[in-house]
């Protein structure tokens, strides 16, 4: 019934060079030798095009070298031992939050908390700051645009200490509906709302929104998952409270996260959890707390994860983070001129069509083909892309779909990739079409 | 290796593009139940009319992609007439066929032998245990049915017991 090699006609065309679109900066030949996945593994005979990273990239060798070096070399706990592998290894650790700080213009090290991922990060403010100062009668503004892991943590915050949650809508074009905002944030004492969206690209005005909250008193958190890992990111200009990231979206292992707050902020914070490494001090009738950033890390932290999430940072700002993202926007203006001419209207990309305006992906539905078969029919040419509702359900739900297939490309993605997928997608009607 | 010819068999297009037994049945005295699939969003409802032990009547509804919808519309087909007992013996059968477990975890397990049940047009759907991902589509519908049957007899259980 289906015969790839009946398809697979376009896939030898070489990339098609358009005037008009946008060169990029990058080298992107010797960044993908960097990236052995990328660069080695064959996918049912064909070199793998690999278009998810917006769920999580790959990682470059030096990365991963980092991390096995601290093991051979450097490996025991942090912060304890008065030995000098224990001053090595603490080093490590804390040379890489010194990286992540400057990574995204923090003031000090003291204010990058490591966490799990961002959505520790996020339930560590809910549970701290939130459990504090949130009761009934408050409100918390959050956005249509969100991923469950800034919904979810609130909405459990909420039934249990009784607070409002509030909704900043969309426009048609997949951009926050702002018309409303000041309503929106009368009485509020949080926004949380994510920079750029993992469904639709969507970029945020965080320092319009930031400085729009704080006139209304409302404190700030920002889902940066999205946003971190494709621009220069500079935490001051963004005005926000605390920031949310992933070291695994942007080159780095998984297992580590970072929560970047203004150190006023942190210091009048409780706790998060207990245990070792938070405490300055503790007797059998209480403790006090240690200084930020330790404070907010109870136990023995993710050592190698930091020093390979420190490592990210030096590859990334190696080849630069305004060259990762003007790489990105041509990729997305050479992908979007490419779906279009082959598939005009029989393939739908959401959100909106301005590549600067959005991050480096494109969600899309093809014909009445399920995404979900849909990306069943890509990965037999080993492309991953992914297919689902994206962990942002209210938001499918708002868009009128159930499910999408998205592709999101990274540095060490080309045309070739973009070129795949666009030849691959047709195969679908071999099956689906009648 | 497993080509895509293995998963979209044609009767399985066939039920995705004209479902079987699609629409609702009035609750009470139907049931409803609904299956969801976490991962990708897949829907299944299954509405169930039991008469005695006997498969009265069944509506399928809910959206998702081809093997989850096909899997449901030719389960609707098979059960139709059934009594609750055959349609026991076919839920083995058919999640034998996928090698899934029949205790509600999905759990791989040997393969059921059920020589003296034919699944009939459902073993199109074999082709779906090389594609590990798109299994829980298969079985939504199934795993659906069974709180549906669970559901129906319920009250029916609680009066005995009362």
């Amino acid at each position: 019934m289906i015969d790839p090699a009946d398809t697979d006609t376009d896939t030898a065309t070489a990339t098609r060079l358009d005037p008009l679109d946008p060169p990029s900066p990058l080298d992107v030949a010797s960044i993908k030798a960097d990236f052995p996945l990328v660069a080695e593994r064959l996918e049912r005979g064909h070199p793998i095009v690999f278009l998810d990273s917006a769920a999580s990239s790959q990682k470059p060798r030096q990365v991963l070298d980092a991390m096995t070096r601290y093991y051979e070399r450097h490996h025991t706990n942090v912060h304890r031992g008065a030995y000098q592998l224990a001053e090595e290894a603490t080093d490590a650790q804390e040379g890489a939050r010194d990286k992540v700080a400057r990574f995204i213009g923090a003031a000090s090290s003291r204010e990058v908390i490591f966490t799990r991922n961002a959505t520790e990060a996020v339930n560590l403010v809910a549970q701290t700051w939130g459990r504090q100062n949130l009761g009934v009668g408050d409100a918390v503004v959050l956005s249509h645009l969100e991923h469950h892991s800034n919904i979810v943590p609130w909405q459990m915050l909420a039934a249990e200490k009784g607070f409002e949650l509030r909704w900043i809508g969309l426009t048609a074009d997949g951009q926050l509906d702002l018309s409303d905002l000041d309503r929106l944030l009368d009485g509020a004492k949080l926004l949380a709302v994510s920079a750029a969206s993992n469904v639709l690209g969507t970029l945020t005005p965080v320092p319009f929104l930031a400085q729009a909250a704080h006139q209304a008193g409302a404190k700030v958190l920002v889902d940066a998952c999205q946003y971190v890992p494709h621009h220069r990111c500079d935490v001051q200009a963004m005005g926000a409270d605390w920031i949310a990231f992933s070291a695994h979206k942007m080159c780095g292992p998984t297992g580590i996260g970072a929560l970047w707050g203004r150190e006023a902020i942190l210091e009048a914070m409780p706790p998060f959890l207990g245990g070792g490494s938070m405490i300055l001090n503790v007797t059998l009738e209480g403790f006090t707390t240690a200084e930020l950033p330790h404070k907010f890390e109870a136990g023995t932290p993710a050592i190698a994860e930091a020093v390979g999430f420190g490592a990210a940072v030096d590859y990334l700002d190696k080849v630069g983070m305004d060259n990762v993202l003007a790489h990105e926007q041509a990729l997305t203006a050479y992908a979007f001129r490419r779906l279009h001419e082959r598939y005009g209207d029989d393939l739908r990309i959401l959100g909106s069509t301005e590549p600067s305006q959005r991050c480096g992906l494109a969600s899309f539905v093809y014909k009445d083909v399920h995404p979900h078969d849909l990306s069943q029919i890509l990965d037999e040419r080993g492309i991953c892309v992914r297919a689902g509702h994206h962990c942002a359900k209210p938001l499918m739900k708002q868009l009128g779909v159930n499910a999408t297939a998205r592709a999101s490309w990274y540095l060490y993605n080309d045309r070739s990739d973009i070129d795949a997928l666009v030849d691959a997608i047709g195969a679908a009607d071999g099956i689906f079409d009648w | 290796m497993a080509g895509l010819e293995d998963l979209y068999r044609e009767i399985v297009l066939d039920h995705y593009k004209t479902p079987r037994n699609r629409g609702e049945l009035q609750t009470p005295p139907a049931v409803r139940a609904e299956g969801l699939n976490p991962l990708c969003g897949d829907e299944v409802v299954v509405y169930l009319m039991l008469e005695g032990d006997q498969v009265a009547d069944v509506k399928i509804g809910g959206q998702g992609c081809s093997i989850s919808q096909s899997s449901a519309s030719m389960m609707s087909a098979a059960i139709k007439g059934k009594t609750l007992r055959e349609v026991s013996d076919l839920t083995h059968a058919f999640k034998g066929m996928l090698m899934v477990g029949d205790h509600g975890h999905d759990s791989e397990v040997e393969p059921h032998e059920h020589p003296e049940v034919a699944l009939g047009e459902m073993e199109a759907l074999k082709g779906v245990m090389k594609f590990p991902s798109r299994i829980k589509c298969a079985t939504l519908s199934w795993n659906t049915l069974i709180q549906a049957i669970h559901e129906a007899r319920s009250p029916e259980a609680a009066a005995q017991e009362g």
